[in-house]
């Protein structure tokens, strides 16, 4: 064994010819765990009837959201549909104030306004968090152009499901940001359901990544349960579309575990479809087998994680009910930025 | 004072614009090599060039949501709607993404971008070419809603609505866009939601709206001819409304008819004459009345098409049956 060898082995891990570190291995692997006690935790919160109105986790998918981050720029830009939360939390974002939104409290990342479907923060480069399903891929493209407009080099991380990628939206933007070359990678969680419709019942062309080629756009698919594959992949079509060469499709395989949202039992898949994902190909435990395997980390240590981390996640918990909710006067408040005074509907009143 | 046509007042709001502040950029069908399906970006690609003059393809919600994104990201973006017809495919961008990104985001992105282009009925192209759809827009918190009826306030209003930070819906009129009129030269900002009244009067207030201030300034010359002097009231910013303006004219005439080219039902009128009732009804003397376009799509047929808009003689004889002079 060469000496070089001898390092990576106490120091880290290659995969498909990518060196990483222990210690990023770690961050990547705290990540995903983080999100998936979070998840958790949220819908705990939401069966106590402490969050309202829809709330749509990401267990399963957590590879995809780290591994993802991981490749990507602080300066980048990302943006996603309603399932939001392990994007947000893997950008960086409090997770204080993240909890605070999914409970409507005053210090919630969006002030209390938006909820589960709606996170935002522009510190972040985070721009959502949206509802309507596909709205957010021209809005991608749109940031995409703003950065070729200023030629900073960002990206335009832009999110859709298997579901949202039939939107004519979609194909607009594809249209577009491949005319135009816009720095932008359409990434498709392709979780294999569009709420009760599985991937088969809703498209012709399954493939996913296909999809882009009579616009031009370039594809590929990744296994998105593989938080290294994620990274390495990504990196690549960042890479691309980085240094000009315009847009290009990621399509993450991947699978959500629970319903589409809390209010579905998901009765329209099979017990042993789930198992199968879950024991089968968890991002999360693939990732601690290896790196137990390269010694790099042990079974105790990470029960060890687990219990701070659910630790952290009460205390987070904790802090976002203690806060009180929005103060009514803001409900008046960001509707406007120039108010007119004396021009009808008056701001902040009934008129 | 220049004499210019109010398709090329647009066209110098829009370049000054441009020459003014960088972030500004305009996108649309055809506004680039074609100069623009109404001649309005008239010589803009060979003044800024293609990066910021930019033609798209035939896609109205795609680049709509291209818009509100570029604004988001720190852009000025004028958006051009060839006409508001086909701006109902954009209408998910601008409900649900432009009008609510400031409140949704509590604060943090805010969409300020102006979505422009013909509106209201144009001639002898039918129902899905002929239609008013300043009402939709002005239902909705987080728009602001702007229609210039001649060459000098188009040239103020499109200035300020570029330069104002939130997303403004500024609804041109076909018909009107050769009409000429006297327009301050270099820079000229009317600000938003202040109305301006035509023609001053005693007896009556008519309030009318893009192409249909020229129809009430029309109707109060031959109602003078009748002994009744009316007051011709233009809003120009829809929402918010200067209703003040509005108010203070009636409580001055005691009488009020409200003209719009768009539909009755739930109409601009319609907002316009509650608000004469919630808040001036000790000052009026007869009941609000409403001219509105006929509640039919609009037909082809020549005289099919002109009955199914308000008429200078409605006008006048609504004012009349107002004035108890019918
Ligand atoms: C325009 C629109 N149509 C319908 C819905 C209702 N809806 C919400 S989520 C969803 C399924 C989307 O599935 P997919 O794109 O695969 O994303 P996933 O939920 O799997 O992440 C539907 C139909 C919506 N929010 N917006
Ligand atoms: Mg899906």
């Amino acid at each position: 064994m060469s000496a070089k060898n001898e390092q990576k082995a106490t120091d880290g891990m290659t995969h498909e010819g990518r060196f990483y570190s222990a210690e990023r291995l770690h961050a990547m692997h705290d990540m995903m765990l983080y999100i998936r006690r979070f998840e958790e935790k949220a819908g705990q919160m939401y069966g106590l009837k402490k969050i309202g109105g829809f709330c749509h986790l990401c267990n399963g998918q957590e590879a995809v959201c780290v591994g993802m981050e991981e490749a990507a720029d602080s300066k980048d830009y990302m943006m996603t549909s309603y399932r939001d939360h392990g994007h947000i939390l893997a950008r960086g974002s409090d997770p204080t104030a993240i909890m605070a939104e999914l409970l409507g409290r005053a210090g919630g990342v969006v002030g209390g306004k938006g909820g589960s479907m709606h996170m935002f923060d522009i510190e972040k480069n985070f721009a959502g968090g949206n509802g309507i399903v596909g709205e957010q891929v021209p809005i991608g493209i749109g940031f995409g152009f703003a950065s070729q407009y200023r030629d900073d080099k960002r990206v335009s991380i832009t999110i859709i499901g298997d579901g949202g990628v039939n939107q004519g939206a979609v194909y607009e933007s594809f249209n577009m940001a491949a005319l135009w070359k816009l720095p932008v990678i359409f990434v498709i969680e392709n979780n294999q359901y569009a709420m009760g419709t599985s991937l088969s019942r809703a498209s012709a062309e399954t493939h996913l990544y296909k999809r882009g080629i009579s616009f031009k756009v370039p594809g590929i698919q990744v296994d998105g349960m593989n938080v290294l594959e994620v990274e390495r992949k990504m990196d690549e079509a960042l890479e691309h579309a980085r240094s000009g060469n315009g847009p290009m499709i990621v399509e993450m395989m991947t699978y959500r575990y629970r319903g589409h949202s809390m209010s579905d039992p998901a009765t329209y898949r099979t017990r042993d479809e789930v198992d199968e994902l879950r024991s089968g190909r968890d991002p999360i435990v693939r990732l601690q087998k290896q790196m137990i395997e390269a010694s790099l980390a042990s079974e105790a240590g990470f029960k060890q994680k687990d219990k701070d981390i659910k630790k952290e996640i009460v205390g987070v918990a904790k802090a976002a009910e203690a806060q009180p909710e929005p103060d009514l006067s803001v409900l008046w408040d960001d509707i406007l930025t120039d108010e007119i005074p004396n021009a009808y509907p008056y701001p902040r009143q009934v008129s | 004072m220049a004499k210019i046509t109010y398709r090329e007042a647009l066209n110098q709001a829009m370049c000054n614009e441009m020459e003014r502040d960088d972030r500004v950029f305009l996108m649309g069908e055809e506004v680039a090599e074609y100069n623009g399906a109404y001649k309005v970006s008239q010589g803009m690609l060979d003044k800024f060039g293609p990066k910021r003059v930019i033609d798209t393809p035939i896609t109205e919600l795609g680049f709509a949501g291209l818009g509100v994104g570029a604004a988001m990201a720190g852009l000025r973006p004028i958006i051009e709607f060839m006409t508001w017809n086909f701006a109902i495919l954009a209408a998910d961008q601008i409900v649900n993404a432009a009008a609510k990104m400031k409140y949704m985001t509590g604060g943090q992105y805010n969409c300020p971008m102006v979505f422009r282009g013909a509106g209201g009925a144009a001639a002898r192209v039918s129902s899905q070419h002929s239609q008013a759809f300043e009402n939709w827009y002005a239902n909705i918190p987080g728009l602001k809603v702007v229609m210039p009826s001649n060459p000098a306030d188009a040239k103020g209003l499109l200035a300020a609505s570029i330069r104002d930070n939130d997303t403004v819906i500024f609804i041109e009129n076909e018909i009107n866009y050769g009409d000429i009129g006297e327009v301050p030269e270099g820079e000229y900002i009317i600000p938003l939601g202040k109305a301006d009244i035509k023609r001053v009067g005693s007896d009556i207030t008519l309030i009318a709206h893009s192409r249909m201030t020229g129809y009430a300034l029309a109707a109060a010359e031959e109602l003078s001819k009748q002994g009744i002097d009316a007051e011709v009231v233009d809003p120009r910013t829809i929402r918010p409304l200067d209703e003040a303006t509005i108010l203070a004219s009636v409580a001055k005439t005691n009488r009020a008819v409200v003209i719009e080219e768009g539909w009755r039902f739930a109409g601009i009128g319609a907002e316009i004459s509650a608000r004469i009732m919630e808040k001036g009804f000790d000052d009026l003397d007869a009941p609000v009345a409403r001219v509105t376009g006929k509640d039919v799509p609009m037909p082809y047929a020549a005289n099919l098409e002109n009955y199914a808009l308000p008429s200078v003689a409605e006008i006048v004889e609504a004012a009349r049956v107002t004035c108890n002079r019918a």
